[in-house]
């Protein structure tokens, strides 16, 4: 049995648009989503922007009801015995709201151990420890609204830790941190694991999830497209190359021309400068650079290189797959 | 006892929060003058000292209502905004014991009004404030802060599940004005509109706290006013529980 077990989740949102005549759209965020995270084990669910990811979490924590398929955390159904789940479960998601900004970092901390029922007695030991383990030890008497994003970030994380729950969920925790803080919180989160926590990790951040991940859900447009460890998710793009086409100004319909070229199995732009890369993953060793520029006959292009497929290409595959 | 330290730490943080806030403090302060002056000038024409003290009392606790029924009913999408609704209901705390204290401490930030409505009407129309029954007096004042931020708690569920109902306590403190007789006395009112100022805790308090000071019996206002808001607190916390599941379902508790 895993630790968490998602079976067939879905959830859908109602929304209304117009102001006269309202009418209700039915919008699927998630779309059937299973999959299950072992003890111990720190679980990636990777997607772009949109894709489900929050929702699948917020369903997995209590926060949202599922609109059909189920859910268990410890074995605890999340709907049925969500007060259970939430005994044993930490969440820390990315951004700076989400704490009182009129209080310090320590009252934020005393309040929440309350919330979670810490015993009294252990509460001070406990916030000391953690304002040691997120680096806010000495700044914790001091208003939160002076806190940078990143020192917000990692009273989340303490937040989260407070009560020592056995599985963790951190909703894209390095959202908006400077390298250095983002770096340093990874360096936090593998540490997690190495304690005995279950992690549920979401981002949209590739080398993250390739850093830090046992294993890795792809998620587009509210399914799963993918599952595996890093490496198993690389062995799917290991027998293509990728070709970069250096052009300027034409990316967007130069694409739709590259998408039909025989051989092409996905086509993204990257903004550099001036100029956007087209990045053409093909399959297998095939020899379709001459094809690749004819159909850019007219446009300007810049450098063309080819080298051999990262774990982004393969995500980036996965996700603008049609 | 758990429960109890939770809505005592949530009394005092949320407290410390508001009291931090000079907005809030100096609106508090001065928005009640406004309308205590517009009193005094009303009562002054009957040159009764009782008259006047009648009036600055009621003022004060329209000034405890006005800080508990805005800020009480968008306190719940303060917390959206801020973020930090979602983060509590993912504790497994009862959320009525989350939600109980801000309200709590939002009709208690009332006491700036009180405090300042009477020095107010002490320095610029001379009324004194003089105790009948004091002791009576400092009971009736905290049962009716109490039952204030009972009603408010009340009215902050809606609002969890409903984003928009956080309208719904400015829309509501005039009329608490008129039918809870902080200025005007009850029997001027039809009759029908009586048992909904007995259904209202600021009712009770309102005359436990004139008849502590002006003279009479109080005890039993004081008893209903408690009464009230003990029911108030009750059905809160029965409704919170449905209220949450709804917003779970339907996705309230976030902004998006």
């Amino acid at each position: 049995m895993g630790v968490i077990e998602a079976r067939d989740l879905r959830r859908t949102y109602k929304t209304t648009t117009g102001a006269l005549r309202r009418r209700t759209v039915d919008v699927e965020a998630v779309r059937g989503v299973s999959f299950e995270v072992g003890e111990g084990e720190l679980f990636g669910l990777l997607g772009p922007n949109g894709a489900g990811k929050t929702t699948t979490i917020k369903m997995l924590i209590t926060l949202l009801i599922p609109t059909a398929g189920e859910a268990r955390v410890l074995g605890f159904d999340v709907v049925k015995d969500a007060r259970e789940v939430r005994k044993r479960i930490g969440y820390v998601f990315g951004g700076d709201r989400g704490v009182y900004e009129r209080l310090s970092a320590l009252d934020n901390l005393r309040y929440f151990a309350e919330l979670y029922a810490v015993p009294a007695r252990e509460q001070k030991r406990r916030i000391a420890e953690l304002l040691d383990l997120v680096g806010l030890a000495g700044r914790e008497k001091e208003r939160v609204e002076g806190y940078s994003r990143g020192m917000r970030q990692r009273l989340h994380v303490a937040r989260g830790l407070l009560h020592d729950p056995p599985v963790l969920f951190l909703d894209e925790p390095t959202i908006g941190l400077d390298p250095v803080g983002a770096r340093e919180l990874r360096a936090t989160i593998a540490s997690l694991t190495a304690i005995g926590k279950t992690v549920l990790l979401t981002t949209h951040y590739m080398f993250e999830a390739d850093a830090l991940c046992d294993r890795i859900a792809v998620i587009a447009e509210g399914k799963i497209v993918a599952e595996g460890t890093p490496r198993d998710l690389k062995a799917g793009v290991a027998r293509g190359k990728v070709v970069e086409i250096e052009v300027y100004g034409t990316a967007d319909e130069a694409v739709e021309r590259l998408r039909v070229v025989e051989g092409v199995r996905s086509v993204s732009v990257e903004e550099r400068d001036q100029a956007q890369v087209l990045v053409v993953q093909v399959d297998g060793e095939r020899e379709v650079t001459h094809a690749l520029l004819g159909r850019l006959d007219g446009s300007s292009v810049g450098r063309v290189s080819s080298r051999e497929p990262t774990l982004e290409d393969a995500y980036v595959a996965l996700v603008t797959a049609e | 006892m758990n429960a109890v330290r939770i809505v005592l730490v949530g009394f005092v943080l949320h407290l410390k929060m508001l009291s931090r806030s000079a907005f809030t403090g100096i609106l508090g302060v001065i928005w009640p003058l406004f309308f205590a002056t517009t009193a005094f000038f009303m009562f002054r024409t009957r040159h009764d000292p009782s008259a006047l003290l009648y009036a600055s009392l009621g003022a004060s606790v329209m000034g405890i209502w006005s800080a508990t029924s805005v800020t009480a009913s968008s306190a719940i999408q303060r917390q959206r905004w801020e973020g930090t609704l979602e983060p509590i209901v993912a504790t497994p705390a009862h959320f009525s014991l989350v939600q109980l204290p801000i309200a709590i401490a939002m009709s208690t930030i009332g006491i700036y009004s009180m405090a300042s409505t009477l020095l107010w009407g002490r320095l610029l129309f001379g009324i004194h404030l003089r105790m009948v029954h004091p002791l009576l007096f400092c009971l009736a004042v905290p049962v009716t802060i109490v039952s204030i931020g009972m009603l408010g708690f009340l009215l902050s569920v809606t609002v969890v599940r409903y984003r928009t109902a956080w309208a719904l306590g400015n829309a509501l403190e005039y009329p608490i004005w008129l039918v809870c007789g902080f200025l005007v006395p009850l029997s001027l009112f039809p009759g029908w509109v009586r048992p909904i100022s007995w259904a209202l805790a600021p009712t009770w308090g309102v005359r436990a706290i004139r008849e502590a000071a002006l003279g009479g019996s109080p005890l039993w206002d004081v008893a209903a006013c408690a009464a009230l808001g003990l029911g108030y607190g009750v059905i809160g916390a029965l409704l919170v529980g449905t209220v949450l599941r709804s917003a779970r379902a339907r996705a309230t508790l976030s902004l998006t």
